[in-house]
């Protein structure tokens, strides 16, 4: 097999995967604060991708040009579904906050099917077909933006955590929620702004994903299990195994579908899954329970 | 609607003319059609789901029937009851359960192989006819099932026709690419049409050999790896067997990595000419081929059908959906026609007037809407379509042509 191929291949896998981390970044967050997993996280990036592709499809604004925003509306979307839904089911048992977010899930898709009906929807903007030329290799010009500002949004949300008063209250709150409350931290303002920055996460990523690939308001459902899927192997509530696992699920993709058959791509993620599971089951970066 | 004019050549067929006769072959039991139940046809369709553009397609089809029958001397009543399959093989097999629970006399659909397969065995379990308008996978007529008809061809006729085209179109050109590479979606459709291409390539002595064979997931939302491999087998034709979404992404793909190979063509498969194809792809749609089965522009039925599609649709062109129009249409009109001659709606009466079913006047290319002992209409044919000016217009057989095949096909970036 020609080495450029394996390298052509492997670059946009690791380039895609890193999507993907910010993607699950934003579920990995949200569970290692809030303790909450959010099963509708693939159709809120369904509908971030939706908004991408409204703004381009009646303004020609170009995805990466509408991120913030977006990402913004999905903080409040995120905040506000913290405070209104969710919130009351922090003490419940975990079947009952599986079954709302599954509800909140079903909710959307349907939304989104009413709205926009089945058909996909693409983003072609001016430089979705190009390539960078770098010797042998074929480099996608959208795929390599999409990296790099995912990348760069990574990074941002690594300094938050790290620097920021509010990031770390918010780390105070999910290391040790009784002694949050004893210093009196408003935990709850917490959790909802940890939900907000999660899904301003899985909006930034709709809005990446939306010159990556075509939208339909199913998508959400397959996203929901590969962040899923990644922040278990990255370990759950660490923001860099999602990463990592995020780059790991893409590049394996992509080398599976070279080296074995294109149509066993999702084969060779589920069984990165279970051996994952098997060897250490706290994920990659995840602590020991 | 059809955007060009229709060639209507020889003797025009007036529509009154064709409702007198249409009315005269039924007989006398037109007039106790009309005192009959409504037959109640199940349309079932994936209208959600990966295949959605299809089936609402296809709907189209389904809903002009109501209008257009009458018009062409149909005189027995019947209701739609349409069904989403979801694109999904379980969802189908409830719905016609569902269907024929709810009354379906009769069920219609549902355009994918998989679907067909399990609503034939709920179909024959319940002693319902029921009319494919559009599956290819052989095993489904192979089956002995009575209550089973089929007015599509199998993956063998449409591999085929679609060879048959390919040599057709290299002799034409003069072009002849000496390598091919197989890209196919994995769903039964695409495996059944693999099939039919292991089977039949050595007999037809193709001028190129088939160099590798990629499938791929129908739902692939990335095709970048597939199209890699494909690209460094380094062959001059690419033959596809697709669905639409993944047709996009194939062709978008091939773009970006700079694949030009001589020609991209379709031995038999939907995708290519449809209607979101080329408002996805704008020029890049252009010059692919697909050899499949096509509306009759010749046909008196097809010009009352594209006359009523713009009337009940005025916003879409009738030529992206005419494939998907043209088969439903065809399955209602044949389970209609089979209860004007039947006068019942019972099972096996019903199941009995499709087996002599002859309709000379239909939509889509080919001999008289006829079954054979099997279910399977065998005489049905193919055109070879190449994408010109947004649009898919017939270049082979010669005889039907609207334009000359162009073989190879210009290079991505010589497009303008």
């Amino acid at each position: 097999m020609p080495l450029d191929l394996v390298l052509n291949v492997a670059i946009g896998g690791v380039l895609t995967g890193l999507v993907y981390g910010l993607m699950a970044l934003g579920l990995s967050v949200i569970f290692g604060v809030v303790r909450i997993v959010n099963f509708a996280h693939g159709e809120m990036m369904t509908v971030a991708m939706y908004a991408a592709v409204m703004a381009f499809a009646h303004w020609q604004l170009d995805p990466f040009a509408v991120l913030l925003p977006v990402a913004a509306g999905l903080f409040l979307f995120g905040y506000g579904l913290q405070t209104s839904l969710i919130n009351p089911f922090i003490t419940r048992p975990e079947h009952s906050q599986f079954m709302l977010l599954v509800a909140i899930a079903i909710v959307t898709v349907n939304g989104l099917l009413m709205a926009f009906g089945p058909n996909a929807r693409t983003v072609l903007v001016p430089y979705a077909l190009d390539s960078i030329e770098l010797g042998p290799l074929l480099v996608d010009k959208v795929r390599l933006y999409a990296a790099g500002t995912a990348l760069a949004i990574a990074a941002g949300l690594f300094a938050f955590f790290r620097y920021a008063r509010l990031g770390a209250a918010i780390r105070a709150a999910a290391d040790n929620h009784t002694g949050a409350l004893v210093v009196g931290l408003n935990v709850k303002r917490l959790y909802a702004a940890t939900f907000g920055l999660g899904s301003a996460c899985v909006g930034a990523a709709g809005c990446l994903m939306a010159v990556l690939i075509d939208v339909t308001p199913t998508l959400g459902p397959v996203y929901t299990l590969l962040a899923f899927v990644i922040v278990i192997v990255g370990g759950l509530g660490s923001m860099m195994g999602a990463l990592v696992g995020g780059v790991l699920i893409g590049l394996s993709e992509a080398l599976a579908g070279l080296v074995l058959v294109p149509s066993a791509k999702s084969m060779v993620t589920f069984a990165l899954l279970i051996l994952v599971l098997l060897l250490r089951p706290q994920g990659l970066f995840g602590r020991r329970a | 609607m059809i955007d060009r004019p229709l060639l209507v050549r020889g003797p025009r067929l007036g529509r009154r003319a064709f409702a007198a006769g249409a009315v005269a072959l039924a007989g006398a039991g037109t007039a106790r059609a009309q005192a009959m139940l409504p037959l109640k046809i199940g349309v079932l369709l994936p209208k959600t789901g990966v295949q959605a553009f299809f089936g609402q397609s296809c709907q189209r089809g389904a809903d002009i029937a109501p209008a257009l029958l009458p018009e062409l001397g149909y005189q027995a009543r019947f209701e739609l009851m349409n069904a989403d399959t979801e694109t999904n093989v379980d969802t189908a097999r409830a719905r016609a359960e569902k269907l024929i629970n709810d009354g379906a006399h009769v069920l219609v659909g549902p355009f994918d192989s998989g679907a067909a397969g399990a609503i034939a065995q709920v179909a024959e379990q319940r002693g319902v006819p029921f009319v494919i308008n559009i599956a290819a996978a052989p095993q489904i007529t192979e089956q002995g099932y009575k209550f089973v008809f089929r007015n599509f061809p199998t993956s063998g006729m449409l591999v085929t026709n679609g060879f048959s085209l390919m040599k057709d179109m290299f002799a034409a050109t003069g072009a002849m690419p000496k390598t091919a590479v197989f890209m196919h979606v994995n769903d039964t459709f695409g495996q059944a049409n693999r099939a039919a291409i292991e089977r039949l390539f050595p007999s037809f002595n193709m001028p190129f050999r088939i160099l590798d064979t990629i499938a791929y997931d129908p739902a692939a939302r990335d095709l970048s790896v597939e199209v890699a491999k494909a690209k460094a087998t380094q062959a001059e034709l690419l033959m596809v067997v697709a669905r639409l979404n993944d047709a996009i992404l194939l062709v978008r793909e091939m773009v970006k990595q700079r694949w030009e190979p001589m020609g991209i063509v379709s031995p038999g498969s939907p995708g290519m000419y449809e209607e979101q194809f080329f408002t996805s792809l704008g020029k890049y749609s252009e010059f692919i081929v697909s050899n499949v089965p096509w509306y009759n522009p010749r046909s008196e039925v097809a010009n009352l059908l594209a006359q009523a599609f713009k009337k009940q649709f005025p916003n879409d062109r009738m030529i992206g959906h005419i494939f998907n129009v043209g088969f439903t249409f065809e399955a209602v009109l044949g389970a209609v026609d089979a209860y004007q001659r039947a006068r019942s709606t019972d099972g096996k009466a019903l199941a009995e007037a499709l087996r002599a079913t002859r309709i000379e006047k239909h939509v889509m290319v080919g001999g008289p809407i006829a079954f054979d002992a099997k279910g399977q209409n065998i005489a049905i044919g193919s055109a070879a379509l190449q994408n010109r000016n947004g649009e898919p217009r017939v270049v082979l057989p010669a005889t039907a042509a609207e334009a000359t095949p162009v073989f190879p096909i210009p290079g991505w970036t010589k497009r303008g």
